[in-house]
């Protein structure tokens, strides 16, 4: 058997699915259910054999067209910079509120990809949320959550 | 019947709807369009805001996004030899050896009218076939549920991705899992929340259509940025040439386009099938028809190369509903995600929709019409304008694509646990998507994952517990028998060329 990255990506689901089928074991069902012909933990229980089982036969067979992922050509960097970007975004939408982290979070996205018209990142940045919002807030009366606006009195 | 046509143009025809079809046509040719954005992309991208409507309104929007990335994965195909979408591979061919040719309006003028008529032959096949599938499939019970849902998924598994069936039931199956989170749907017994209320409702369905698709396209998109492989070769977005066709040419096209249509429509139905079977199936079975010069010209910019795969694979679009309105039971990715859509509105489609929400049934159906309409109207002589959007760099946009899926689930939660979910399966599925496991079986098991254990458990509770309930029905029995002959022959033709 020749290991590649899909028989690395097939044992790490088999292992996934061991562990969701001793987890479907462990789902505590009411006492009157335990001896039902069907349960809570019924269909989990057979999708765990189902997972074990494809996942099984991949790693066992050999690739019929093995893929070749050339990592010399993979931008690795810009996309966990992009990656990183967006959890900043996820951290700060609740805390600092819609405006100031979607655009800040434009912003880095552009730039962590290359991008150095500053022109252009500043106009589909701040003006473009503004311009969001205020079709989303204002127009289509969809709630948004902005302590920032709000602390500066822009937004009720 | 006629009752209910004349109920579906009232409701498709209102202002509101007519108004969604347009904008979902126009934003889907345009999302479509882009390389690597296909329609499942852009509906996923709509589903937040259709659920700002009612159900018939939010679901023509859908549609007309579903048609307009159709014809906008035509267009990157036609203009840089960069298919959308799988089903619109078949349209380069000929396409871009057209537009090579100087003949890019011409070939996108032959791309338009092959899809008008692709579609709205379907149509015609879809408005006369469901109401009558719709009939039968009432004496469907639990157990004929289950199995066609199986038979779903592994058709799916199966024709969808040529090669990687263990690789898509893989899929399938981690769709399923996904969808098992979250509180039992009787018992209310929570199920691998890992004790955080977060989970307790479950994982949401956009948020799995947003991280398989949106955002995992855009990151693939960056990280394959490189390739010198992807990298599209350009010819002019501004001279496009002329898009009138010559008697000629429309006459070929007369004799390509109703059997390409028949092909497509059949082909759609099919679960699993979907129009990049039929375009592909379509493309051979126009170059066996054609006379001897013209069979010449496939692959160097023949026009019957070109319209017959549009026309199957809008026909293909079409037909592809008939599952889903008659069955409940999407046969395509793009049709789960439909309904998914469908299921957040409270509607569960089936055989009881004719009768339940016959507004629903027949305006959607109608608005198919509507939507081939607006396409030729008002795509047709905006494309010189909206291919230039082709040239819009990824420096921005990707970005406004993550900005979006981002918004999209934020806005319905207000929680940003959803966010941090939601990239993490992103990550998982870009790096899934790297070595070809393909997305649209998880997006259907996910879909179906409730629906399963549901008719699942009132086949086993009927039958006591007993699994006699898979061949006591013949129906059930065929089903069965279809199922384990596509296993058994997906892993005997692994087996038969790994020893090769």
């Amino acid at each position: 058997m020749k290991i590649n990255s899909v028989k690395i990506i097939s044992l790490l689901f088999f292992v996934l699915s061991a562990f969701y089928l001793y987890s479907a074991h462990q789902i505590q069902v009411f006492s009157f259910d335990e001896d039902s012909p069907f349960n809570a933990k019924t269909f989990p229980i057979y999708l765990g054999y189902a997972g074990m089982f494809f996942s099984g036969l991949k790693l066992v067979l050999p690739d019929r067209n093995p893929i070749e992922v050339e990592t010399k050509y993979l931008e690795f960097k810009k996309t966990i910079l992009l990656v990183l970007a967006v959890i900043f975004y996820g951290i700060t939408i609740l805390k600092v509120g819609f405006f100031l982290s979607t655009s800040l979070f434009l912003v880095l996205s552009y730039y962590f990809l290359g991008e150095r018209r500053w022109k252009l990142i500043f106009i589909f940045s701040f003006p473009f949320v503004a311009i969001f919002m205020y079709l989303l807030h204002g127009v289509l009366q969809v709630y948004l959550r902005d302590p920032f606006l709000k602390y500066i009195g822009i937004m009720g | 019947m006629i009752e209910g046509i004349l109920i579906g143009i009232k409701t498709a025809l209102s202002f509101q709807n007519l108004l969604m079809v347009m904008i979902g046509c126009f934003a889907g040719t345009i999302i479509g369009m882009l390389p690597g954005l296909g329609p499942m992309t852009a509906i996923a991208l709509m589903i937040p805001i259709t659920y700002g409507f009612d159900p018939a309104t939010g679901l023509i929007l859908m549609a007309g996004v579903y048609y307009g990335a159709v014809f906008g994965g035509s267009t990157s195909s036609i203009l840089i030899n960069a298919p959308g979408v799988p089903g619109t591979v078949a349209t380069s061919f000929d396409g871009y050896p057209m537009a090579q040719q100087g003949k890019a309006g011409k070939a996108l003028a032959v791309a338009a009218y092959s899809s008008f008529a692709g579609g709205t032959i379907a149509a015609i096949f879809l408005l006369i076939a469901a109401p009558s599938l719709s009939k039968v499939s009432l004496s469907f019970r639990s157990p004929d549920y289950f199995g066609l849902m199986i038979l779903g998924l592994t058709a799916v598994a199966a024709f969808s991705s040529k090669g990687n069936f263990l690789k898509a039931m893989m899929m399938c199956v981690f769709g399923l899992m996904l969808a098992s989170v979250g509180q039992d749907t009787l018992s209310d017994i929570p199920r691998f929340t890992f004790n955080t209320m977060n989970l307790s409702d479950g994982i949401s369905f956009v948020l799995v259509v947003m991280a398989t698709f949106a955002m995992s396209e855009a990151l693939t998109i960056i990280l394959k940025g490189k390739d010198p492989t992807k990298a599209a070769k350009q010819i002019s977005l501004t001279e496009l040439g002329s898009i009138k066709l010559d008697a000629g040419e429309t006459k070929k096209m007369l004799k390509t386009i109703p059997r390409s249509s028949v092909l497509g429509f059949i082909v759609g139905v099919l679960p699993g099938a979907g129009a990049t079977i039929a375009s592909f199936l379509a493309y051979g079975m126009e170059r066996n028809f054609v006379d001897e010069d013209e069979k010449q010209k496939f692959g160097k910019g023949s026009i019957q190369g070109l319209s017959a795969p549009e026309t199957a694979n809008n026909a293909a679009c079409s037909g592809a509903f008939v599952p889903l309105l008659t069955l409940g039971i999407p046969g395509s990715g793009t049709t789960a995600v439909m309904l998914g859509a469908l299921l957040g509105f409270g509607i569960q489609p089936g055989p009881r929709l004719y009768e339940t929400n016959p507004e629903i049934f027949w305006s959607v159906i109608m608005s198919m019409y509507i939507g081939m309409v607006v396409l030729l109207i008002l795509n047709l002589p905006l494309i010189p304008y909206i291919a230039r959007i082709l040239a819009v760099p990824r420096t921005f946009l990707i970005p406004m694509i993550l900005f979006f899926s981002v918004t999209g689930i934020y806005l319905m939660s207000f929680n940003n646990f959803d966010i941090f979910l939601m990239i993490g399966i992103a990550v998982v599925a870009t790096i899934l998507r790297l070595y070809d496991f393909p997305m649209p079986p998880l997006i259907l098991a996910f879909v179906l994952g409730g629906l399963m254990e549901e008719n699942l458990r009132r086949s086993l509770l009927i039958s006591d517990g007993s699994w006699a309930f898979l061949w006591n029905r013949p129906l059930t029995l065929t089903i069965m028998i279809t199922i384990l002959l596509i296993v058994i022959w997906q892993i005997y033709d692994s087996l038969k060329s790994n020893r090769r």
